[in-house]
């Protein structure tokens, strides 16, 4: 090493040069599907919501800006942005937290106390709703909550409860039964990345900590929590954008209702583009959806930027 | 790797055990065995919450529909029948749905992650200039709703001739599972050692070579994980699929379905049947996948 620096000082220059430009060509697909697949359509998604049109041959009328203005009067609009929160609830926060408790104890205490086979069943079990088609999920969900014959409330009437609740026609807990789907959808996302983390911790943080007579909860917050940091980033930030986007779900169990309760934003778009045939007002409500979810991400984005900095000069 | 580390991380704790009795009063460790217990009966629970709608779903896929409207959902079968699977394929192609199914997600999940592994090559190692500005454009690209594409993707695909086939399915979520790979694998990248990285350019190996034989062994157990997502996640796909693949010629299996469950003279084990079938192929997918993700680990920790 030492003999080969000064010799190679001169051509280093050159090539290191020359190796910044060469990257771009690894880029160069990920570049051009971007701007045909993402960039294009979305500029021409922003065009059609300054229009009135009810899609296909129709004429475009020119609106402006007034679809936005609508939208800020829009009532239903308004209330589906509230329900995001629930969204989020049931797909970032409960699902995060829990998987990172459950990745720790499978990881650091089921694996080592009973064997790595467990750990990895147990992983997968949590991570089966995930493979599922959203179709089948939102069959067995709108089967599960179900009134009639429904799967909750068959066990409910089996413990001898007389009237069970009616999860999905009662405007008052329908938010809540679409939550209990989707935190056992998400929770196996987390685990999994979690523990795929947890593999690049050096064992013997764990070793010396657990010599030193530190306890499972300390070595998770001392431990495991700061090492997979950038993982808990990414899932924080992918859970949180695709709480914000919720569609399938809505759409098959409950479409919106009862009485409009669980209205989302993406249903309210796709409402208006496929049911009442306002292509430019879903649009701007596309649109709309799109800037909140830039604002959110741009913010966490620049969260773990400066964590990463932080970390990178303590 | 963790075998190795479990008797050697025990042993001190069972060591220990005599002395807490010897110190009755100061309680230095919580007692171990039942904790022990508790938390594996904790872990069992949750998985037999998360299981218990798909045992369900298996037991009512093999009864009849006078069965399921006699007993209810929770009984066992009175017997097992294959009824409610004939009931489902005499409605829908399936074999032609697991067909276009499998081609699009396979496709996608190696041409994914490909371009994953090359663009966060250029961005977490290469550290091109504007990468910061790269990684939010990707991101910004996983983040859109589809709602914001899908009225001039469905022009696009029509205008190009790929409306009514997989490739326009596939080129999408190429570069839509791609954004966000690019996202994860960068900032996993980033944390690589230089001095790796910088010991093989010293021995003149070029970019190319840096990445297959120093880049790729390390990010492996990550690779395969981020295929495994994204053929599940392409599998899963609904609302784009369902706009740019209206024939029912090219139809992927899970809108198969969801077009049968609007209907209302389909019996409920039909339904359970299907949705059986529909998702059978991700779930062997998956267990395979297990296997290899616990070899990819293993090379990847040995270094």
């Amino acid at each position: 090493m030492t003999t080969a620096t000064p010799s190679a000082a001169p051509p280093l220059r050159r090539r290191r040069s020359a190796r910044r430009a060469g990257y771009w060509m690894y880029l160069l697909p990920m570049i051009i599907g971007t701007a045909v697949i993402v960039l294009l359509p979305f500029a021409v998604n922003v065009f059609i919501s300054l229009f009135r049109w009810k899609g296909g041959i129709a004429p475009m009328r020119w609106n402006g800006l007034q679809n936005y203005v609508d939208l800020l009067h829009d009532s239903q609009f308004w209330l589906a942005f509230t329900n995001t929160i629930f969204m989020i609830v049931g797909i970032v926060i409960v699902p995060t937290l829990l998987g990172l408790l459950l990745a720790a104890m499978l990881f650091d205490y089921i694996g080592r106390e009973f064997g790595g086979r467990t750990a990895a069943f147990l992983r997968a079990t949590y991570y089966l709703p995930q493979i599922l088609p959203i179709a089948v999920a939102g069959f067995i969900w709108s089967w599960v909550l179900a009134t009639q014959n429904g799967l909750l409330n068959s066990v409910i009437e089996a413990l001898g409860v007389k009237s069970p609740p009616d999860w999905l026609g009662d405007p008052n807990i329908a938010i809540y039964a679409v939550m209990l789907m989707l935190i056992w959808l998400q929770l196996g996302y987390p685990v999994v990345i979690f523990m795929a983390a947890l593999q690049r911790v050096d064992p013997e943080l764990y070793e010396a900590a657990s010599l030193d007579g530190a306890g499972w909860w300390r070595r998770f917050r001392a431990i495991t929590v700061p090492q997979i940091r950038p993982e808990v980033f990414v899932v924080v930030i992918t859970a949180t954008v695709g709480a914000l986007k919720v569609f399938a779900p809505i759409l098959i169990l409950t479409g919106g209702g009862p009485e409009g309760s669980t209205v989302v934003p993406s249903y309210y778009s796709y409402r208006n583009f496929f049911e009442l045939s306002k292509v430019g007002y879903g649009s701007a409500i596309a649109t709309a959806m799109s800037i909140v979810i830039f604002l959110v991400a741009g913010v966490m984005l620049w969260l773990q930027r400066r964590g990463a900095r932080e970390e990178a000069a303590g | 790797m963790t075998t190795t580390t479990a008797p050697t991380d025990s042993r001190p704790r069972r060591a220990d055990a005599p002395q807490r009795t010897v110190h009755a009063g100061t309680r230095r460790r919580r007692p171990r065995r039942p904790l022990r217990w508790l938390i594996l009966a904790a872990a069992v629970l949750i998985a037999l919450v998360m299981l218990a709608p798909l045992v369900l779903l298996v037991l009512n896929a093999f009864k009849t529909g006078t069965d399921y409207s006699a007993h209810g959902p929770l009984a066992l079968p009175t017997s097992w029948s294959l009824q409610s699977f004939q009931d489902y394929l005499d409605r829908v192609d399936f074999l032609r749905a697991l067909w276009n199914s499998v081609v699009i997600s396979t496709l996608v999940a190696l041409l994914g992650t490909l371009v994953s592994l090359l663009s966060a090559y250029a961005i977490g190692v290469g550290r091109v200039r504007g990468s910061t500005a790269l990684l939010a454009v990707f991101l910004l690209a996983t983040m859109l709703p589809q709602e914001a594409l899908i009225y001039p993707l469905f022009y696009g695909a029509q205008a190009t001739g790929t409306f009514n086939t997989v490739w326009s399915v596939i080129i999408v979520f190429t570069v839509l599972q791609a954004a966000f790979g690019t996202y994860l694998l960068s900032s996993v990248m980033s944390t690589l050692p230089p001095s790796l990285l910088e010991a093989a350019a010293l021995d003149g190996a070029g970019r190319w070579r840096i990445l297959w034989s120093v880049v790729y062994p390390v990010m492996r157990p990550t690779l395969s994980v981020l295929m495994v997502f994204f053929f599940v996640w392409t599998w899963n796909e609904f609302y784009i699929p369902l706009i740019l693949l209206s024939d029912q010629s090219v139809q992927t299996v899970p809108i198969a379905l969801a077009t049968l469950q609007g209907q209302n003279s389909i019996d409920i084990t039909s339904l359970n049947a299907g949705s059986l079938l529909s998702l059978l192929p991700t779930l062997v997918f998956f267990i395979i996948f297990q296997r290899t993700l616990s070899r990819g680990v293993t090379v990847g920790s040995v270094k």
